[in-house]
């Protein structure tokens, strides 16, 4: 009992005997080749990854504050080949955040949660993204002026 | 209770603390509730944010600060800019909740994830306030 919070971790299996259980979902528990427990560690993974992607927002609002130098600098970062990729992966990691919690909203509210529903909603998360993230660059290469 | 013989469940919970349902971290469900509050909110504010970058891709120095500095779009800036970081730290902590084990290490990283949260949402919102308020 080295972490405090190990007495949280005590249940039973189906025949009432104690089993001490892992704390939350760790990843070696889980066959992650199952699209179920795929799409619910990408829904963690693309919610870190947009939060280091904030940084580039805070850059971006205090260089504009700052002054057309300190902009430019940015916008020259976020227009090269590295910030061009970082922003198309941020797209597509932000759409899948969005559609997977979206899934996760009708989760909250008690539906969808038969198997046949949660297969269909995780291949639309998937096909949703892709479609989402194409349909932002191509406006956003129409709309550059 | 590792012995598997029994186990109290009810023992140690008072009547006045069932009654406030807030549980042994006294916050109930709290954060588990703003976080989906912020994440509906950052729906229509997110996709209000892509749409504007959208439109604004190539656009000069002056024309940014003048769509940073709009009344409606700062105020919807500020808005995605609270929804944005507070649901950021609360997403983060659990992650951290869930993998970090060590209470000295868990409570440092929680108390890193908030403050660098707090410090990116105050200077995105500085940011917006200075260029609204100059114009």
């Amino acid at each position: 009992m080295t972490d405090p919070r190990e007495a949280g971790f005590v249940g039973r299996r189906s025949d009432g005997s104690l089993i001490r259980r892992p704390l939350s979902p760790h990843l070696q528990v889980y066959d992650m080749a199952q699209m179920t427990s795929a799409l619910s560690i990408m829904h963690r993974i693309t919610g870190v990854i947009w939060s280091a992607g904030t940084l580039l927002l805070v850059w971006w609002l205090m260089a504009a504050a700052t002054g057309e130098a300190a902009f430019a600098a940015v916008q020259w970062f976020l227009g090269s080949f590295l910030g061009l990729l970082l922003l198309f992966g941020l797209t597509a990691a932000g759409w899948y955040h969005t559609l997977a919690g979206i899934r996760h909203l009708m989760w909250d509210a008690g539906r969808g949660f038969d198997l046949p529903s949660v297969y269909a909603t995780g291949r639309a998360v998937l096909i949703g993204t892709a479609v989402l993230t194409v349909l932002t660059w191509v406006l956003l290469l129409l709309f550059w002026n | 209770m590792a012995d598997g013989k029994t186990v109290h469940e009810a023992a140690l919970r008072t009547p006045l603390g069932r009654v406030r349902g807030l549980g042994s971290a006294k916050s109930g469900t709290h954060h588990w509730w703003m976080q989906r509050v912020t994440s509906l909110a950052l729906l229509p504010l997110t996709l209000w944010f892509v749409i504007s970058l959208i439109g604004l891709a190539g656009a000069s120095y002056a024309e940014t600060l003048a769509f940073i500095g709009a009344p409606v779009n700062a105020v919807l800036l500020l808005a995605l800019i609270a929804a944005t970081f507070h649901h950021m730290a609360a997403g983060l902590q659990v992650v951290v909740e869930d993998y970090v084990r060590g209470e000295l290490r868990r409570k440092g990283l929680i108390l890193l994830i908030q403050g660098g949260s707090a410090l990116m949402a105050l200077a995105s919102a500085f940011a917006v306030l200075r260029i609204a308020l100059a114009s």
